[in-house]
């Protein structure tokens, strides 16, 4: 983002967690309550970049664990003839996903509280933070208009 | 939404669907709106209300179809969800800021806090010189800072607009079910009360689901995950929607349609949403969310809770399984990756048998009908072969269980709701032969005319 802008950039997808970043921008006279706000938005973006990048690194890890096994036991190998990935069709992997999802659920469960929290708590600061500027920006406006 | 794409800002209804008309490839836009709008008589509105969404179905076809998402009525509308655009917004020009060429690598607080002084946008549009390599990266980066002139289209895909637009429909359709005569103004209230809710009930749908939208391909592009819109606003625009939405249906119609749009709305966001990440039960109860706009039409209409309206929220409820089901055979991927609790994923027999079993159900409904007053028996009759077909489907789906017998199921289900609601329209039994049995009170029969059948 150019140095002099004032408002957050987002970025493209990351690569493993699919999450876009965001760069949040600091400005000088930053009160306590924006800080905490701002605060609290990198810290659920972290939190989130982590869960999403191992969750999705370990799906990608076990689907390529499971295709194999599969296809050795079909006596297969990874590649055929042409040089190709082999792999399994959408029955077999069904498999899988049922075996993932139910792996995974209380992860998800947990993962879920953590998220649907710290999204409230986001939006709530995010809306006192409009309050107050709000409210100075009428303050300052009446100050004008009697000056 | 990007520069290319500028809504035309007066009607600002209008502005979407033509937006999103265009967005969709169609050509016959002037034609379809001037329908749209021009409303001669209830079964006009109701003919040209299917006739839009079977153009959009067929137009969907052609686009990436493959996944949906349930959003309030989870079923009607996956295919128009969230126009495909996905290749074309990436590469459209955007209208941020460019890059400034003097930036490298910054530091996030310093070099910002060091140059404050200089005005953000003005400057760096004037300079737009690519740094080589890095450059397709840089120009990825967004300024979050939102737009007047993308507002309508955010707004548009936030509230999930053209499924908003068949929610509306389904309710429409029950209210021209209603064995009373048509009243415009109701109608009108009607629909914009829950075309209200519909949008409010989506924008909280789409603030809650952010970090899991991102990782499915279908989903990935909505406002909030792009980062277009911050969750402040979406849940002011939605409070601002299913306040006045709700006030209108409960004020401008009667309490009984308002409270059941308000409920609505907190089954969809309050059960349905966090339901998909914890049991399969979701279906279920998405299936109800999908049921309940028509009850709301035809408790519009009449005031009350009759036989009637439950039988087009079972219609309707049944419907969603064999759609629903179909669609997310193909998604099991990203349902499994996304933590999404889904019958395809956890439990593919019960998936297949529910919607055979639905699709069953339909034949059984359609056959109520008339014993409820609601449409002559020529109903049953002609609905027969497409009910007899999509339980065609489901069952080779149901023995199958493969993408194509899916597919097939779950277009044929796109098709199969609009056809067989404007078939019971059409056999809807005429009031007048109800005025003559005694059964209503004493109404004009001109009104009577109105909706007399052909």
């Amino acid at each position: 983002p150019p140095a002099h802008s004032h408002s957050d950039w987002i970025g493209p997808p990351d690569k493993h967690s699919n999450l876009r970043p965001v760069i949040f921008y600091v400005p000088p006279e930053e009160s306590a309550l924006e800080r905490r706000l701002r605060e609290a938005r990198q810290e659920a973006q972290a939190s989130n970049q982590r869960f999403w990048a191992q969750h999705n690194r370990a799906f990608r890890q076990e689907k390529e664990e499971f295709i194999y096994s599969r296809l050795k036991a079909k006596g297969l190998e990874m590649r055929d003839e042409s040089g190709q990935k082999a792999t399994l069709n959408a029955e077999e992997m069904a498999d899988f996903y049922k075996d993932f999802l139910s792996k995974n659920f209380k992860k998800h469960l947990q993962y879920n509280r953590d998220w649907y929290k710290r999204n409230f708590r986001i939006t709530f600061l995010m809306g006192q933070v409009a309050l107050v500027r709000a409210l100075r920006w009428l303050r300052r406006r009446k100050k004008n208009v009697e000056q | 939404m990007s520069a290319a794409r500028r809504c035309r800002p007066p009607r600002a209804l209008a502005g979407l669907f033509v937006w999103h008309l265009r967005n969709t490839g169609i050509r016959q836009i002037p034609y379809r709106f001037v329908h749209l709008y021009h409303i001669a008589n209830g079964r006009l509105i109701t003919f040209q209300y299917f006739n839009f969404l079977k153009r959009m179905y067929v137009t969907q076809y052609n686009k990436d179809l493959s996944q949906r998402a349930k959003p309030k009525s989870d079923s009607i509308v996956s295919p128009f969800y969230e126009l495909q655009q996905l290749d074309q917004e990436k590469k459209d020009v955007h209208k941020i800021s460019p890059v400034s060429p003097v930036h490298q690598s910054w530091s996030e607080t310093s070099n910002r806090n060091e140059l404050r002084e200089m005005k953000s946008a003005a400057e760096t549009e004037d300079s737009v010189i690519p740094v080589g390599a890095e450059s397709k990266e840089d120009r990825q980066w967004k300024e979050m800072k939102l737009r007047l002139d993308d507002l309508p289209g955010i707004l548009a895909r936030l509230s999930k607009i053209k499924l908003t637009a068949l929610v509306v429909s389904t309710a429409s359709a029950g209210f021209a079910m209603a064995p009373v005569p048509f009243e415009f103004t109701c109608f009108l209230l009607a629909s914009l009360g829950t075309g209200l809710a519909s949008c409010a009930a989506n924008s909280i749908n789409q603030f809650f689901e952010v970090p899991f939208d991102s990782n499915m391909n279908r989903t990935k592009n909505r406002p909030l995950v792009r980062g277009q819109i911050s969750p402040l606003l979406a849940v002011c625009f939605a409070a601002s929607c299913g306040v006045p939405g709700i006030a209108l249906l409960t004020l401008g119609v009667n309490p009984l349609t308002g409270a059941l749009g308000a409920f609505n709305i907190f089954l969809y966001t309050c059960c349905y949403t966090p339901l998909k990440r914890m049991s399969i039960a979701n279906t279920w109860v998405g299936a109800v969310v999908g049921a309940i706009p028509p009850i709301m039409g035809w408790t519009a209409a009449t005031g009350s809770l009759d036989a009637g309206a439950l039988l087009l929220g079972g219609i309707l409820y049944s419907w969603q399984f064999p759609h629903f089901n179909a669609l997310s055979w193909g998604l099991r991927e990203d349902y499994s990756r996304g933590g999404y609790c889904m019958m395809s994923v956890t439990h593919p027999e019960l998936c297949k048998r529910v919607a055979l079993r639905h699709c069953l159900a339909l034949i059984g409904l359609s056959t109520v009908a008339p014993v409820l007053d609601i449409t002559t028996w020529t109903f049953p009759v002609i609905s027969l072969p497409i009910n007899l077909y999509i339980s065609y489907l489901g069952f080779r789906f149901y023995r199958e269980a493969d993408r194509s017998s899916s597919r097939k199921l779950f277009f044929c289900s796109l098709w199969h709701l609009p056809m067989l609601l404007l078939v019971m329209f059409t056999c809807k039994k005429s009031v007048v032969e109800k005025e003559d049995k005694g059964d209503l009170p004493g109404k004009s029969c001109e009104r009577a005319m109105e909706i007399r059948l052909p």
